[in-house]
C-alpha cells in the first residue's frame, strides 16, 4: 500500500465521490496523473495501488498507462521541458527551437540530463499555436519562445534547483 | 419470432431477421464477408475493417460486423470498390506482418494467409524498415510474437468475456500497440489456450505444440476430454500414433469454443514414461515381472474360476473415467459370470438420492445446453471454474448473451459472483438455508437449474428438489460428479445395490478373496483389510492401488479407444480413438478375454454391440443413433423410478481447474505451469 | 488589475464571448455578475426545457469542437425523460493542432462557460457535469477549479441553485496526453478510467453516453456561446452570422503573419479580410501559399481558394472545413514536404492503433514522408501517398484516420510541385 502526501490524499478522497456510485474505475487517469506528479514516474507499485483505489485489475490500469503520452514509466527530470514542433510551433521555429534544446541540454526525445534535473520532450501540439513557438515546462507555458529566451529559460531552472 | 425483413445481398433476394447482423445473414446465405475481429459471441469490435461492404444510398462503406440489416436494404460484397477496400486493409496489415509464412507455426492454418490469397494484392507496396519485437514466453503453453499479431482483439475478449479471466490487455498506442499478460512479462491466468484457439494469426502459440508438426500433416480426431464430467469435445491432432496438440478446431463440440488447459494440453499422460506397457505380476520374490497376456488372462481366469466355484468372496471397483460399455460390461461380469453384488465406484455426487427425488419428473436434468439458456442459474455448494469450468463458461455465456440471472450460493468467493445478482456466502453445511432465502428472488425468475455439489447429499437433495418444486417455475438440475464417466458409470451399475458392498466396505473388509479394481485408484489414502486377497488392477500407471496388485493390466486411456461416456449433465457422446499406445489394451478387450478365458458367455465385447445392449437394457439410454454416431451428444432420460438407499461415502475428489486424480500426476503440462491449484472446494485432488 | 491578454484584440472583432476578455479579474465571478453574468440562466430556469433547446435550434449555433453538428439538435436527442441520470460533459480537451481558444474562454470567462452548462442541465434534467480537460492544460484544470469553487461558495452550483430548486454538481476531469480523446466517444471511455479508443456508434452518447447514460456532449466554446443565445435570444445570435452557420465564433490564426492570435468574428466572415487586416498579413510582403482553415485535420486550401467567406458551408463547397476554427497561414517559402510530414507525424502518433488502416496507414506514410524529406525520395511515392491515404478515408472506426488523410491527399494533389522539386534536388545531389 502507498500514501500519498495529504493534500494529494485530500485530493484523491474527493476525486473518487466525483463520479457515479460504482465508478470509481473513472478516478484512474487523473488519479494516475496526479500521483506521477508526485512519485515522479507511473512505477509498478503505483499502478497496483491505484488499481485498489480505483477497484479495477492493474493489467486494467496498465493498459491505460501506456496508452496517454503525459504518462511515464521512467521519471523524467524535476524540470520536464516540452516543446512543441506541430505545424503552427513549425513555421516560426519550432523546429529549430527543439533542435536547440538538445544542444543546449545536451539530451533528446525523452532523456534526462545526468543530474536528473532537466527532462527534453518534442511534444505535439499543446495548445499555443496563436503565440507559436511554445515551451511548456512541467505545467508552466512559455510563449513566443526564441532561442535565446529557451537559454534564459533553461539556465533559470539551472539555478532554480 | 422476430420480425422478418427483405434485403438484397449481391442481388440474391434473402429474408433475415430483423436487426441480424449483416455479416451473420451473409454467412447464412453462402456469402462470405470476410473479418478478422468478428467472432461470433464475443463484444463487437469493427476494428479491422476487412467486413466494409457497400449499401446502397449510403456514402461511405458500411461495417459489416456491425450493421443491423433492415428491410430494403441493398448491400454488395463484391464490388470493385469493396475488394479494392478489402486489398487496401491487407495490404495495411502485411506493411509490420513477417512474410515468413514456410517457418510460421500457423502456416496452413492461418486466417492472414487465408484472406490475403483470396482477397490481398499479389505485390506489396511497403518499402520501408519493418517494426520488430522479440518473441516473448508467457507461460508454459503460451507464447507471443508481437510483429505478427493483428490486433483483432480476440484473444483479449475471449480471456475477458468468454473464461471470465481478463488476463490480457493492450498496452501502448497507435501502431506500437501490444497485446500484454496481466502480470506484463508473465501470465497469471486458468492457462486454458482459449486465447491460442482464437488467434487468426501466429501470434499466440501453443507452447506443447509450436513448430513440431504442419497442420496439414496431422489427422485431426474429435473424442471427448477425458479429464472432468463436463464432456468437452477436444480435438487431438494425431501424426505418426503420437499426439501434437488438442484444440478446439471445429468448435463442434458441446462445448463451441470453450476448451479448458486439461482439455487442451493434458493429453500428455499418454505418452508419459511411466505408462505400464506390459502385464505384470508378483514373482516368488515379491517384485513385479513382465508376463504374457495370455499368461495374464489364464492366471487371473483361473483364480476368478475357482474363487468363483468356492464360494469366495469378491470385490469389484469400476472407473469413473472407462467407457459406458467398459462399465457395463464390468457390472455384467461381476453380476452374470461372477455372481457378485460387490461392485462399486468412487461416487462424487449423490446421483442416487438425486434420481429418487426426481422419480416421476420429466425434463428435470438440465443440459449444459440448458445451462446457456435458463433464465437464471443457481449454483450451490461449488466452485464451478475450478471444478467444472465448461459449466461456468455456459453460465457466463448465458449471463453475457441472454442477461441471465446467476445466483451462488457458496463458501467463499467464486468467480460466478462477477455475474452474479445475488451471492450468499454460507459456512459449510448451510449451503440449504442460503438457497432458503433466495427464495423470493427465485420465484420471479422464468425458469431455473439449480447446479449443486458434494455438499449437497442425502437428505439435503431431497430437500433440494422440495425446494425447487415449491418455486412454482420450471426447475431443471445438474447433480455435479467429477470425472469424465462418472455419471456414466453410475448409469450402467456400478454401484452396490441389492446389498453389495460399497468402496470402503470392500477396502475395510478382512475376508475379500479376489479384489478386482478397474481403472480406479482406491489404495491411495487407504489400506486394504483383506491381505490375502488375490488383486487385479488395470490402469495406465502403477498407481499406489496397482503397487498392491498380485496381477497388474496396462490399460488404455480414453484417447486410445472408442466408446461412449456421459458427462456430468447426463448427455452421452461418442470417444474416437485417436491412438494406439503398444502393449495396452482397453478394459473392454481385457474384461473380454477374461471373460472368454473363463468360457463366460457375456456377449460380444465390441463397443458399439455392447452400446446397443446398453440402449436396450439401461433405463433412459434409448438414445437416438444418428445423433451419437455424428458426434452429437444425446440427452438421457432420468431415471424415472426409485433408487434405493446404497452404502458408502460419496465425495468428491476436490478436483482444481489442474488436477484430475492421477491422470494429471503424469501430466507435464499441468505440472508446468505455475498456477497453484487451488478455488473453494479444491486443492486435495492431485 | 486587468489581465494582459496573449495578444491584442482586434477592432474588427465582434465580441460576444470574450467581451469580458481583457477587464478587471474577467475570471472572477463578481466581474461575471457585473457584466450580464447569470442573467441567461435566471431566464432560463423560467422557461420550458423544450423552450430553451428551441432557443438553441433558433441561434444555429453549430458544435466548436469541430464537427459543427448543429447544438440544437444535439440537445433535442438528449432524452430528457429517461429514468436513468443524464450527464453533462464539457470536452475542454482541446487538441486539435492549429486550436488554442478553449484556453481563453476557460481562463479569462470560466463563469460563462459554467452558466452555459447550467442552461443545457436545465434543459436536460442533467445534474452533473464534468469538464474534461486535457493533461497539458493543468494551470486551467486548477483555475477552473478555484472558479467552480467560488461558484459553489456563492450558490450558482451544488444543491438548490439561486433557490430555484435545481441542483448541479460540476466537476473538473484530468486527461493525460491523448489527440483521439477529443473525439466525443474517446472522451467518454477516458472519463471512465479507460484507454481512450472511440465506441461504436449508435449508441450514440445521447442514449448512452457516460457510464451508459443519457450525455450531452458540447465543446468549451458551444457552450460559452449559450448565455448570449438565452440572454439576447437565439434570433440576436443567428443574425450575427449567415444562414445555418449562426454567431460568431474564435478564430486561432498562426503561422505566417504578423498579428498572430485568437480573435472572435462572426461565421461568414472574408478569409482573406481576415488574414490580412485581422491577423495583420504576412510578414515581410510575403505570398500567401495556403491555409490551413480549422486545424490540420481539414485539407489545405492553395492561396487562390482563400477568398472565400469563413462559415461551415462554404468550406464544405469547397472541400474543407471550418474544423475547430485554429486557422494555419502559410507564406510562400513553405515546404509542404516538411508540412505534409509534420501533420503525418502527429497523426501517426496519435493514432489510437484500435483500427487497422489507420494505425497502420499513418504509420506507412510518415515512413514514406519521412524518408522523402531525408532525400530518399522516389517519385512513386508521390502517387502512393495519395493512393494509401484514399484507402484510409471513410473506412477508419473513427474520424482520426480522415483527418490524416484528408490533409495528405490536399497537400499531394495541389503541391505536387514541392515533391518534384525535392526529387529534382536529390537527383541534384546525387549527380554532383
Amino acid at each position: 500500500m502507498m500514501t500519498f502526501s495529504p493534500q494529494l490524499e485530500q485530493k484523491f478522497a474527493k476525486m473518487l465521490t466525483a463520479y457515479p456510485e460504482g465508478k470509481k474505475r473513472s478516478a484512474v487517469v487523473p488519479m494516475l496523473i496526479y500521483a506521477q506528479d508526485e512519485v515522479g514516474s507511473i512505477t509498478p507499485e503505483l499502478i497496483d495501488e491505484v488499481a485498489r483505489r480505483c477497484e479495477v485489475t492493474p493489467l486494467q490500469v496498465d493498459e491505460v498507462v501506456g496508452y496517454y503520452s503525459m504518462l511515464h514509466r521512467k521519471p523524467m527530470g524535476k524540470f520536464h521541458v516540452q516543446v512543441c514542433t506541430n505545424i503552427s510551433c513549425l513555421l516560426v521555429g519550432g523546429m529549430e527551437l527543439y533542435e536547440h534544446a538538445c544542444k543546449k541540454l545536451g539530451i533528446s526525445h525523452k532523456q534526462v540530463t545526468a543530474d536528473g534535473q532537466i527532462s527534453l520532450e518534442e511534444v505535439e501540439c499543446m495548445g499555443a499555436c496563436s503565440w507559436a513557438p511554445a515551451v511548456e515546462i512541467n505545467y508552466d507555458f512559455h510563449h513566443h519562445v526564441t532561442p535565446e529566451k529557451l537559454d534564459q529559460l533553461i539556465d533559470g531552472l539551472r539555478k532554480a534547483q | 419470432m422476430a420480425e422478418l425483413i427483405n434485403l438484397t445481398i449481391n442481388g440474391q433476394a434473402i429474408q433475415a431477421e430483423k436487426g441480424a447482423l449483416l455479416i451473420e445473414v451473409a454467412r447464412q446465405n453462402g456469402i462470405e464477408i470476410p473479418a478478422f475481429c468478428y467472432y461470433p459471441g464475443l463484444t463487437l469490435q469493427a476494428a479491422c475493417r476487412m467486413c466494409l461492404v457497400e449499401v446502397e444510398k449510403t456514402p461511405k462503406l458500411q461495417v459489416g460486423c456491425t450493421l443491423p440489416v433492415a428491410d430494403g436494404m441493398v448491400v454488395h460484397t463484391e464490388s470493385d470498390t469493396v475488394r479494392q477496400s478489402r486489398k487496401g486493409m491487407i495490404e495495411f496489415l502485411l506493411t509490420n506482418h513477417p512474410l515468413d509464412c514456410p517457418v510460421c507455426d500457423k502456416g496452413g492454418e492461418c486466417e492472414l494467409q487465408d484472406m490475403t490469397f483470396r482477397y490481398g494484392a499479389g505485390e506489396s507496396r511497403f518499402t520501408e524498415r519493418k517494426q520488430h519485437v522479440d518473441e516473448q514466453q508467457w507461460s508454459p503453453v503460451v507464447f507471443f510474437d508481437a510483429p505478427r499479431c493483428i490486433l483483432c482483439y480476440r484473444c483479449v475478449r475471449v480471456c475477458n468475456e468468454g473464461i471470465g479471466v481478463g488476463a490480457l490487455g493492450v498496452a501502448n498506442r497507435g501502431v506500437v500497440s501490444e497485446i500484454v499478460p496481466n502480470r506484463h512479462d508473465y501470465l497469471e491466468c486458468d492457462e486454458c489456450g482459449a486465447c491460442i484457439d482464437i488467434c487468426p494469426v501466429g501470434a499466440l502459440t501453443s507452447g506443447s505444440y509450436r513448430y513440431q508438426t504442419r497442420p496439414w500433416e496431422m489427422n485431426h480426431v474429435g473424442t471427448i476430454c477425458t479429464h472432468c464430467g463436463d464432456g468437452c469435445r477436444t480435438t487431438l491432432g494425431v501424426r505418426d500414433d503420437k499426439i501434437m496438440r488438442g484444440n478446439n478446431r471445429d468448435s463442434s463440440g458441446i462445448n463451441g469454443d470453450f476448451l479448458c488447459v486439461k482439455g487442451r494440453y493434458a493429453f500428455d499422460f499418454v505418452e508419459h514414461p511411466e505408462r505400464l506397457q506390459s502385464p505384470m505380476w508378483r514373482n516368488a520374490q515379491g517384485e513385479f515381472e513382465p508376463i504374457s497376456w495370455s499368461k495374464a488372462f489364464a492366471t487371473i481366469a483361473e483364480t476368478f474360476t475357482s474363487v468363483k466355484a468356492r464360494g469366495g468372496k469378491f470385490g469389484i471397483i469400476g472407473s469413473n473415467h472407462t467407457t459406458n460399455e467398459e462399465n457395463y460390461f464390468l457390472q455384467k461380469f461381476a453380476r452374470q459370470g461372477l455372481g457378485t453384488k460387490n461392485i462399486d465406484h468412487h461416487r462424487t455426487g449423490d446421483l442416487g438420492t438425486f434420481f429418487d427425488a426426481l422419480s416421476g419428473k420429466n425434463d428435470a436434468l438440465a443440459t449444459a445446453g440448458d445451462l446457456y439458456a435458463a433464465k437464471a442459474v443457481l449454483v450451490v455448494g461449488a466452485d464451478l471454474a475450478q471444478q467444472h469450468p465448461f459449466l461456468s463458461y455456459q453460465a457466463r455465456a448465458n449471463f453475457r448473451h441472454h442477461n441471465a440471472h446467476i445466483y451462488a450460493v457458496t463458501s467463499g468467493p467464486v468467480r460466478e459472483d462477477n455475474q452474479a445478482v445475488a451471492s450468499i456466502r454460507v459456512a459449510a453445511g448451510g449451503e440449504l438455508g442460503g438457497v432458503e432465502s433466495l427464495r423470493d428472488k427465485l420465484k420471479a425468475e422464468g425458469d431455473l437449474v439449480i447446479v449443486f455439489g458434494d455438499a449437497i447429499q442425502g437428505d439435503g437433495v431431497r430437500k433440494l428438489v422440495a425446494f425447487g418444486d415449491s418455486l412454482g417455475i420450471p426447475v431443471k438440475y445438474v447433480c455435479l460428479v467429477d470425472y469424465s464417466n462418472s455419471r456414466g458409470a453410475f448409469d450402467m451399475g456400478l454401484i452396490p445395490r441389492d446389498g453389495g458392498m460399497s468402496v470402503q466396505q470392500m477396502l475395510a473388509a478382512k475376508d475379500l478373496d479376489v479384489l478386482w479394481v478397474v481403472g480406479a485408484n482406491p489404495l491411495k489414502n487407504a489400506t486394504l483389510g483383506s491381505s490375502n486377497a488375490f488383486v487385479v488392477v488395470q490402469d495406465l500407471f502403477m498407481t499406489e492401488t496397482a503397487k498392491h496388485a498380485n496381477l497388474v493390466l496396462p490399460a488404455a486411456s480414453a484417447y486410445e479407444k472408442n466408446g461412449t461416456v456421459t458427462n456430468v449433465c447426463g448427455e452421452v457422446q461418442k470417444l474416437k480413438q485417436a491412438v494406439k499406445v503398444m502393449g495396452t489394451k482397453t478394459d473392454l478387450e481385457i474384461m473380454g478375454s477374461i471373460a472368454k478365458e473363463m468360457k463366460l458367455n457375456l456377449g460380444i465385447w465390441l463397443p458399439d454391440k455392447v452400446f446397443a445392449e446398453i440402449r436396450k437394457t439401461v433405463h433412459g439410454y434409448d438414445v437416438p443413433l444418428p445423433v451419437v454416431d455424428t458426434g452429437g451428444a444425446a440427452p438421457t432420460m432420468p431415471l424415472n423410478g426409485r433408487v434405493p438407499a446404497l452404502p458408502g461415502a460419496i465425495q468428491s475428489a476436490g478436483d482444481t481447474l489442474f488436477t484430475s486424480g492421477s491422470m494429471s500426476r503424469y501430466s507435464k503440462i499441468l505440472n508446468a505451469v505455475i498456477e497453484s491449484p487451488g478455488g473453494l472446494y479444491g486443492g486435495k485432488g492431485r | 488589475m486587468p489581465k494582459k491578454l496573449y495578444n491584442e484584440p482586434s477592432p474588427l472583432e465582434t465580441r460576444i464571448l470574450s467581451k469580458r476578455f481583457g477587464l478587471e479579474n474577467s475570471e472572477s465571478l463578481a466581474t461575471y455578475l457585473a457584466n450580464d453574468g447569470f442573467k441567461a440562466f435566471r431566464k432560463a430556469r423560467e422557461m420550458k426545457p423544450e423552450e430553451i433547446i428551441e432557443e438553441v435550434k433558433t441561434s444555429a449555433l453549430r458544435g466548436r469542437g469541430g464537427a459543427g453538428f448543429p447544438t440544437g439538435l444535439k440537445w433535442s436527442f438528449v432524452p430528457r425523460s429517461s429514468p436513468k441520470p443524464k450527464y453533462i460533459v464539457i470536452n475542454a480537451d482541446e487538441s486539435e493542432p492549429g486550436t488554442c481558444k478553449d484556453r481563453l474562454l476557460m481562463e479569462y470567462d470560466p463563469h460563462q462557460m459554467i452558466e452555459g452548462i447550467l442552461i443545457a442541465g436545465l434543459a436536460m434534467d442533467a445534474h452533473k457535469g464534468y469538464i474534461y480537460i486535457r493533461g497539458e492544460y493543468r494551470y486551467l484544470i486548477d483555475h477552473m477549479d478555484r472558479a467552480l469553487a467560488e461558484a459553489y461558495s456563492q450558490g450558482y452550483l451544488g444543491k438548490n441553485i439561486l433557490g430555484t430548486g435545481f441542483d448541479f454538481d460540476l466537476y473538473t476531469h484530468s486527461g493525460a496526453g491523448a489527440y483521439e480523446c477529443g473525439e466525443e466517444t474517446a472522451l467518454l471511455d477516458s472519463l471512465e478510467g479507460k484507454r481512450g479508443v472511440p465506441r461504436m456508434k449508435p449508441p450514440f452518447p445521447a442514449v448512452a453516453g457516460a457510464w451508459a447514460s443519457p450525455t450531452l456532449l458540447n465543446n468549451v466554446e458551444t457552450f460559452s456561446a449559450i448565455p448570449a443565445i438565452i440572454r439576447d435570444g437565439g434570433a440576436a445570435f443567428a443574425a450575427l452570422g449567415t444562414p445555418k452557420n449562426g454567431g460568431t465564433r474564435l478564430l486561432c490564426v498562426s503561422g505566417h503573419v504578423n498579428k498572430p492570435g485568437v480573435y472572435e468574428v462572426p461565421l461568414g466572415y472574408p478569409m482573406m479580410k481576415f488574414i490580412n487586416e485581422i491577423a495583420g498579413g504576412i510578414p515581410g510582403g510575403k505570398k500567401l501559399k495556403a491555409v490551413i482553415p480549422g486545424g490540420s485535420s481539414c485539407p489545405i486550401l492553395k492561396a487562390d481558394e482563400c477568398d472565400i467567406p469563413m462559415d461551415y458551408d462554404s468550406l464544405a463547397k469547397i472541400g474543407s472545413m471550418l474544423g475547430s476554427g485554429g486557422m494555419v497561414v502559410m507564406d510562400e517559402t513553405t515546404d509542404m514536404v516538411k508540412v505534409a510530414l509534420r501533420i503525418m507525424r502527429f497523426y501517426a502518433h496519435e493514432s489510437c492503433g484500435w483500427c487497422i488502416p489507420c494505425r497502420e496507414g499513418t504509420t506507412w506514410l510518415r515512413k514514406i514522408l519521412q524518408r522523402f524529406d531525408d532525400g530518399g525520395g522516389r517519385h512513386d511515392d508521390i502517387g502512393l501517398l495519395g493512393e494509401l491515404s484514399k484507402n484510409m478515408l471513410g473506412r477508419t472506426f473513427c474520424a482520426l484516420g480522415d483527418a490524416a488523410a484528408m490533409p495528405t491527399i490536399s497537400i499531394v494533389e495541389k503541391f505536387a510541385e514541392d515533391f518534384e522539386k525535392r526529387l529534382a534536388r536529390d537527383r541534384q545531389m546525387v549527380a554532383v
